[in-house]
């Protein structure tokens, strides 16, 4: 690798309270690229994607986007730097509806978000036939399209996702992937943590199989599908 | 300080804090005081049994020492024959009819299937038994509260000694909590705290108006004590020829050797429900306690009766609080419900065992004596410093007679002064809870 | 047909308008109860004592106006003073937050420690007014009596009930819709007020969103003291100003909050109206009422009341439990703004 990555956490170490759950993994990834972080569980992925985002105070490594040090950047103060971050979990405003969730998305921009909010629209249709209900009232899968919208709504350089389909049927997910897809297209970088680890490297440029909170394989998300070794130890044959 | 000698130390400076009032003030205000701060700690401890051992947010103190209250006039005040013979028959027919509207509700809800006829029956099986119940129990009221009412009034009491309703009154609160817990305990912390709030509120307005039963705020004087009354004392040759002997003034002595009896017997109280509440602590019983209340999740999943056991905690905690409401008005010799004020009898309380140390009974204990005692001198030494500090006034000056006048409101804001002090630099309180690690 | 309309006039004068203010009154309490439930997490103890103390300043301003001249003809100089018992609950409020919840905060400590911590700030607040205006009985209402007297009323009508609305009535009502109606222009369309609802929701996606915390939970509490305040000013125009019925206020206060889903403003209105209709409903003594509407052979001896009006808090307790039991989550779902 030759130049340096718009978003890289590099040699990360860290965990909770004394623990240690990462031991020195780099995540990294560029602008219109989706990185995938795949794992068995206890690997640490979510913990990784965490660390990156600044929920985790890192003991060593640091964590740079667009060659800037933001090591010691709260969550709050990445949002203005162009990150975004959809967690797993309680992730959409349940009491407000779509459109105040997307408002919220872009709370702390000034300038006109409507057009931010069409390309949202457009991108999740659903959301322009349900903008007057509330969140918590939809399905699961909608509920995602929500929270990615929110996350969308800020116009990040960098979009993160903690297991985007957790929790939702089959073709949700593929329709959830199928828009990732299409949000890699605006030049957005994409990282993201998945329990179906199969039909994410399918669309991931890079993927990170992480152990023991350390780098296992490193590569395109088709190399390491045709990987015999992470077929068979990660994939399940 | 080492732990261990922490509890000694600090209760041996309560003690000398008593003797300076003693040898200063007087020896009778030293031990009103520690009469009261006796039974402030016997409170204490009721209101640790329930937050320290097991979480619950009970805020209706109140409560359950007006019910203690109650019960000391039903147990000791002399019965009026002339009020039950013109009301007893009503009232009794009016608690047959809630029996049976009791018996037929639950019988409804046995025997029919679940609906809207079930509801509309039960509905209906309220309206009937309420309008039988008030039938009887309006005219009876009306006829009792007209015996002689400036004496009596009210049905009195069985004529027992009144050390009896000390009992009585736990037992009492005991039952009211019973009905509570099973009502309240299922919900959240703060909704608790506002469901013993309103109950305590609840009981303290029937004490005020069921005249028929109290005496209302008409106030019932005049109880029975369990100790000698002064002028008993003072006619007595027995105790002349000791007073003399030791050369005191007869008056004096005779009020000092009353507080000094209530002083053994209350202490005796609270030293026999110290000892249980340590034994039970530190039982498996009182271990389970702990574990439900600092991992309720973890209880349920070995299987606890987490529910049951809080139940049970909640009844003796207010049971000891109704056993200190009756022996205050033992103290009193009378029942005055128009006293009972939550900052007083509540929240007081609650400054007491946060201050000595929640989860720790000797800590609750000496929170209770050490509060009661401020609280008790903050009024004149805030007099005493108002005075002072409104010297440059002049004697009739308005504004130094209303800074005097209101400065006895200024302890409110010392004890949350001291309540928010203690939960900030010290939430353990002055005698923490012993952790299992040891100590 | 005279008879019906006697029937509903005298029902009118004891229950619909006293309970339209009464109501009002606790919706306004309840609804500061439930944004610092909705916002800051906790039950606030001191909330009665809020009032108290915002009342109480407003009190002494009026005094100082009324001193001076300062009318407001027919309506009370009370009015003119309110923006001043604001202003002081709000500094007030925020001092305490700054010294003392602040830190809980921070620490992320239970909601039960905050409560316990409410009730030290409620013994503060409860004898500072103590100590500023004694515990007694203050009137400092002027302006118009009545709109509508008994008397008038009966004159114009030529009906034996009189329909009496006092103007402190009435001046609650219109208050009250004006506060309600600006804090749910607030909520609902400001840029403030919609993040305010987003960090209630859901604090940490609130964070995420950029949402600062320490600003929403100033805000809240401006507008909790200017709703205590306003409470407790009319509660003391309408009926009177002492400080200990404010403490007493908590519990129906609370009820509603709960009772209409704690946490939900609508419902916080919801629940003051059920409250404030239950208890003047039960503790009304239906003699006369009856007496118009039956005829004159089965006309009631007794009062015909369910419950004497020493328990009309004991009504508000009551159904608190009953939703308690049935509907835990309040007659609309709570806990969001």
């Amino acid at each position: 690798m030759s130049a340096e990555p718009f978003l890289i956490g590099e040699r990360m170490v860290g965990g909770y309270g004394g623990s240690t759950i990462l031991n020195g993994c780099t995540i990294a990834v560029n602008r219109g690229e989706i990185a995938v972080i795949v794992g068995p569980n206890g690997a640490g992925k979510s913990t990784a994607m965490k660390a990156v985002f600044g929920m985790l105070n890192l003991r060593e490594g640091s964590v740079r986007l667009g060659g800037k040090d933001i090591t010691h950047l709260s969550p709050q103060d990445r949002v203005p730097e162009g990150m975004a971050f959809v967690p797993q979990n309680n992730n959409v405003f349940a009491g407000m509806t779509v459109r105040e969730n997307l408002e919220m998305g872009a709370y702390l921009r000034r300038d006109g978000v409507e057009e931010t909010m069409e390309q949202v629209f457009h991108l999740f249709p659903i959301l322009r036939e349900k903008a007057g209900q509330n969140a918590g009232e939809l399905s699961g899968g909608q509920r995602q399209q929500v929270a990615v919208g929110r996350a969308l709504m800020t116009k990040p350089s960098v979009l993160m996702l903690d297991e985007p389909t957790a929790g939702v049927s089959p073709i949700v997910m593929d329709e959830l992937f199928d828009r990732i897809i299409e949000i890699r297209r605006t030049g957005i970088a994409i990282l993201m943590v998945e329990q179906n680890a199969r039909q994410a490297l399918e669309i991931a440029d890079k993927g990170y199989v992480l152990v023991t909170g350390e780098n296992r394989f490193t590569d395109t998300g088709a190399a390491l599908l045709a990987n015999p070794e992470v077929r068979r130890s990660f994939l399940g044959g | 300080m080492s732990a261990s000698l922490r509890g000694p130390v600090l209760f041996a400076l309560m003690a000398t804090a008593l003797a300076f009032v003693g040898f200063y003030q007087s020896w009778s205000l030293s031990l009103a005081i520690l009469n009261l701060c006796l039974i402030s700690a016997i409170m204490a401890l009721g209101v640790n049994v329930q937050w320290g051992y097991a979480g619950l947010f009970n805020v209706g103190t109140m409560g359950f020492a007006a019910i203690g209250g109650v019960a000391a006039v039903l147990v000791s005040a002399a019965p009026v024959g002339e009020a039950w013979a013109a009301g007893g028959w009503g009232l009794f027919l009016s608690l047959l009819a809630v029996i049976a509207t009791i018996v037929a509700i639950v019988l409804i809800r046995a025997k029919m299937p679940k609906g809207r006829a079930r509801g509309f029956a039960v509905a209906a099986a309220i309206l009937v038994g309420y309008t039988l119940a008030r039938w009887a129990f309006d005219p009876a009221v009306d006829a009792i509260e007209a015996v002689d009412p400036a004496l009596s009034g009210y049905l009195g009491g069985l004529g027992l000694p009144i050390t009896v309703s000390w009992a009585v009154g736990g037992l009492m609160a005991a039952g009211v909590a019973w009905v509570i817990g099973k009502i309240a305990l299922g919900l959240r912390s703060d909704y608790l705290a506002i469901a013993t709030l309103g109950i305590s509120e609840i009981i303290v307005f029937i004490a005020k108006n069921e005249d028929w039963m109290t005496r209302g705020v008409k106030n019932v004087t005049g109880l029975p004590r369990p100790v000698p009354y002064e002028v008993d004392l003072q006619q007595a040759p027995w105790f002349l020829e000791r007073v003399a002997a030791w050369g005191l003034d007869p008056v004096e002595a005779s009020s000092i050797y009353v507080k000094l009896s209530y002083a053994l017997l209350f202490a005796a109280v609270l030293l026999a429900l110290l000892w249980l509440s340590e034994k039970a602590l530190n039982s498996p019983w009182g271990r389970m306690m702990r574990s439900i209340r600092d991992n309720e999740a973890a209880a349920e999943a070995m299987g606890k009766d987490v529910t049951a056991r809080r139940l049970q905690t909640f009844i003796l905690g207010s049971a000891i609080c109704g056993i200190a409401g009756a022996m205050l008005t033992t103290l009193d010799g009378q029942f005055t419900p128009g006293t009972y004020n939550p900052l007083r009898f509540t929240f007081l309380i609650w400054v007491m065992v946060i201050v000595g140390g929640s989860g720790n009974n000797w800590g609750s204990v000496l929170g209770g004596f050490l509060i009661w005692f401020v609280w008790i001198q903050a009024e004149p030494a805030g007099r005493w410093m108002m005075d002072v500090m409104t010297m440059g006034f002049g004697e009739e000056n308005p504004f130094r007679l209303h800074m005097i006048e209101s400065a006895a409101y200024m302890r409110f804001v010392l004890m949350g002064l001291i309540l928010l002090v203690a939960l900030r630099f010290a939430p353990k309180g002055l005698i923490p809870e012993r952790t299992k690690l040891g100590a | 047909m005279t008879d019906i309309l006697n029937a509903i006039i005298v029902f009118a004068n004891f229950v619909l308008v006293p309970g339209a203010a009464y109501g009002a009154q606790l919706a306004l309490g309840a609804l500061g109860i439930t944004l610092v439930y909705g916002v800051l997490r906790f039950s606030n103890f001191a909330h009665g004592d809020t009032m108290a103390f915002g009342a109480m300043v407003t009190v002494l301003v009026t005094w100082w106006m009324q001193g001076h001249g300062v009318s407001l003809g027919v309506l009370p100089t009370a009015l003119l003073a309110l923006p001043f018992g604001v202003a002081a609950t709000a500094l007030f409020v925020l001092a305490t937050d700054r010294v003392v919840y602040r830190f809980y905060r921070r620490q992320r400590s239970a909601p039960v420690i905050f409560v316990i911590v409410s009730v030290g700030v409620m013994f503060i607040m409860n004898g500072v007014v103590r100590f500023i205006i004694g515990p007694d009985d203050q009137d400092f209402a002027d302006g118009a009596r009545f709109i509508v007297s008994a008397r008038d009323f009966r004159d114009m009508t030529g009906l034996d009930e009189g329909l009496a609305i006092k103007s402190t009535a009435l001046l609650t009502i219109v208050v009250a819709l004006v506060v309600m109606a600006a804090l749910f222009w607030f909520l609902q369309k400001t840029r403030m007020g919609k993040a305010m609802r987003a960090y209630a929701d859901n604090e940490d996606l609130a964070l995420l969103s950029g949402v600062n915390p320490d600003r929403v939970v100033m805000v809240a509490w401006i507008l909790v003291a200017a709703l205590a305040t306003v409470a407790g000013v009319l509660y003391g125009l309408d009926k009177t100003f002492k400080p200990f019925t404010y403490f007493q206020l908590l519990l129906p206060m609370f009820a509603a909050a709960i009772v209409g889903g704690i946490g939900n403003p609508v419902g916080a209105i919801l629940g003051g109206f059920v409250i404030a209709y239950s208890e003047v409903a039960v503790t009304y003594a239906y003699k006369r009422f009856l007496g118009h509407l039956l005829p004159e052979s089965l006309a009631p001896e007794s009062l015909v009341q369910l419950l004497g009006t020493e328990y009309k808090f004991a009504v508000s307790f009551i159904i608190l439990v009953v939703v308690l039991l049935i509907r835990p989550t309040g007659i609309l779902r709570g806990k969001t703004i």
